[in-house]
């Protein structure tokens, strides 16, 4: 009969044990859908269209692409808070005023995309339909680290559009319900993944966000004021990089801000993130550089701030 | 094969076949209430669901051989999955998922020597009881567009008589769990144990589950542990011992009427 266990049969590519990796079932059933079927595809696919990194016309091209730019993550009290900028920049154009780069991945994690918006949003829909569809498949959900773990594979795939200047970087971020507690995690190119404490910044501004965290964050925030200092951290980056958009107050386009506890996802409705983003600017308009950090470290404050939490 | 069998004959013997074995198994119920589409089913199993998620406002439902209908709704998670990930969440609909459960089947059920032992149901719950859709595909690949309630295997005639007497619309979730596991437990009318020897459904041994209407994006939720059970004080009202659910053929009286909370 035609039940075969994979590829195409009678009944479609559907039957049969197979994986319950939907990127893996993908892989065998619809290549072509995969995000970074472009660049990955290598012989077969529009690789061979692409130039090669190195020429001046693939730079050129690559930054004509839409690019997002800054992504924070900072761990509260019982969970963690991403937050993202809205603006995506195609060279030194302003390509997008209120693109969402913060996405939910599943009721206990988000994924934050910068670099080519095109494949990232892609990537970020696979990641959802991935993790959904083991869920689904396995009837429970995968651990915080498998997930994380299953993203960096995502990520490694595309390795071959990055080096021809599609670079694709998440930020992953989640409560890990075993652990009890929110946790960070950063991927490079490669597909490294690396975990992050405390609080991580990606994209363009990132070197700004991250300097205004290490001065404004302290351990065991509330989710509160820990989405207020992803605000600052984000008004910073918007301040000193020209990629990172600041809150749009004429357009009411905020900064999107996840907070995940072991409540689950919520996504800031835009008058939620609207009051951060106010305080932060008031509290601009007579201090345009932010609240600044004491000079001299005060002992049981400060004890332990720069400490890896020892879970 | 060594003999002449004629098609007339194979295909008869593969019917009776199959159809001995769905019979011989116990009956789940499908029906339709306002807070969605609710399943239940006779299953001591905790790790081998006869229901499962497909897709947001879809669900698989199936009785029958435990590796055959597995494989069918790992094939539904796929086909569902890969369709909406190539066009968008909204287009995957029931009624496809249904039409290639029929083509599997009636495949299978031609070409192979043995069927599969399996009655399918392909629910997909809409706005409002109006727009919800129940496809029931047996083990030849036919499907029917059912309404308002569905029996799978078992003694399906007899089950579906006692639905079929007492269901209306717009039950509430407490009063259509109450018609099904009156139904389950046999036509005998709350009559004590002579009614068919399935008077001995229990909470622990019941496998519950909504489409639930009020959520929104995955509508899918299994009810165990506390909820099934404040679900079953709810319908059942004065029967504290779980042991004895069908004993509670009980009139459905008003005290039912509260019970529209979904979360």
């Amino acid at each position: 009969m035609g039940a075969d266990s994979y590829g195409r049969g009678a009944f479609g590519p559907y039957l049969g044990a197979g994986t319950s990796s939907f990127t893996d079932f993908l892989a065998g059933a619809a290549p072509e859908l995969l995000p970074q079927a472009a660049g990955a595809a290598g012989a077969a696919g529009a690789a061979a269209t692409l130039p090669p990194a190195d020429g001046a016309a693939a730079g050129s091209f690559a930054r004509s692409l839409t690019h997002g730019t800054t992504i924070v993550a900072a761990a509260c009290d019982g969970g963690v808070v991403m937050a993202g900028d809205r603006r995506a920049t195609a060279g030194n154009m302003i390509a997008q005023r209120h693109l969402d780069k913060v996405f939910r991945s599943d009721d206990f994690s988000a994924v934050g995309i910068s670099g080519v918006a095109g494949t990232g949003i892609e990537l970020a829909r696979l990641f959802q339909v991935e993790l959904e569809h083991y869920e689904k498949l396995e009837g429970h959900a995968l651990s915080l680290d498998g997930k994380a773990n299953r993203l960096a594979s995502m990520v490694r795939g595309n390795i071959g559009a990055a080096m021809q200047g599609l670079v694709v970087v998440p930020l992953f971020c989640g409560y890990d319900e075993d652990a009890g507690f929110g946790r960070i995690f950063s991927y490079d190119v490669a597909g490294g993944r690396y975990e992050e404490h405390r609080f991580y910044a990606i994209g363009s501004g990132s070197v700004f966000a991250r300097g205004s965290l290490k001065k404004l964050y302290s351990d065991g925030m509330s989710a509160d004021d820990t989405a207020l200092v992803c605000m600052q951290a984000l008004y910073d980056a918007a301040d000193d990089d020209s990629a990172t958009g600041g809150p749009d107050v004429s357009r009411r386009i905020y900064p999107v801000i996840a907070i995940i506890t072991a409540d689950g996802f919520e996504r800031l409705t835009d008058e939620q993130a609207g009051g951060y983003a106010q305080t932060v600017i008031e509290g601009r308009l007579t201090d345009p550089d932010g609240p600044p950090a004491p000079l001299r470290q005060t002992g049981t404050q400060n004890g332990g701030r720069n400490a890896l939490p020892s879970g | 094969m060594p003999f002449y069998v004629s098609p007339e004959q194979a295909m008869k013997d593969k019917a009776d076949y199959a159809r001995k074995a769905i019979t011989r198994i116990r009956s789940g119920v499908v029906i339709d209430c306002d807070a969605g589409i609710l399943f239940i089913a006779p299953n001591p199993s905790r790790a081998l669901r006869k229901f499962s998620e497909i897709y947001d406002r879809m669900a698989f439902a199936a009785v029958g051989r435990y590796n055959e209908f597995e494989n069918l709704r790992k094939a539904g998670v796929r086909y569902a999955d890969l369709t909406g990930f190539a066009y968008a969440r909204q287009d995957v609909t029931a009624r496809g998922l249904a039409n290639y459960y029929a083509q599997v089947l009636g495949t299978v059920f031609t070409d192979s020597p043995k069927p599969y032992e399996v009655e399918i149901v392909v629910a997909e719950v809409g706005k409002t009881q109006d727009d919800d859709e129940i496809y029931r595909i047996t083990f030849d690949g036919s499907v029917a567009d059912e309404r308002n309630f569905v029996v799978m295997g078992g003694q399906a005639d007899q089950v579906a008589a006692v639905l079929k007497d007492q269901y209306r619309d717009g039950m509430t979730l407490a009063e259509a769990f109450a018609l099904a596991i009156a139904a389950l437990a046999g036509p005998g009318k709350g009559e004590g144990e002579a009614g068919g020897g399935r008077s001995d459904i229990t909470a622990a041994q019941l496998e519950v589950a909504l489409l639930d209407r009020g959520r929104s994006h995955r509508m899918f939720r299994r009810l165990t542990g506390t909820r099934l059970e404040a679900l079953v004080n709810e319908a059942l009202p004065g029967n504290k011992e779980p042991g004895a659910i069908a004993d509670a053929q009980a009139e459905p009286d008003e005290s039912a009427e509260s019970a529209e909370s979904t979360d």
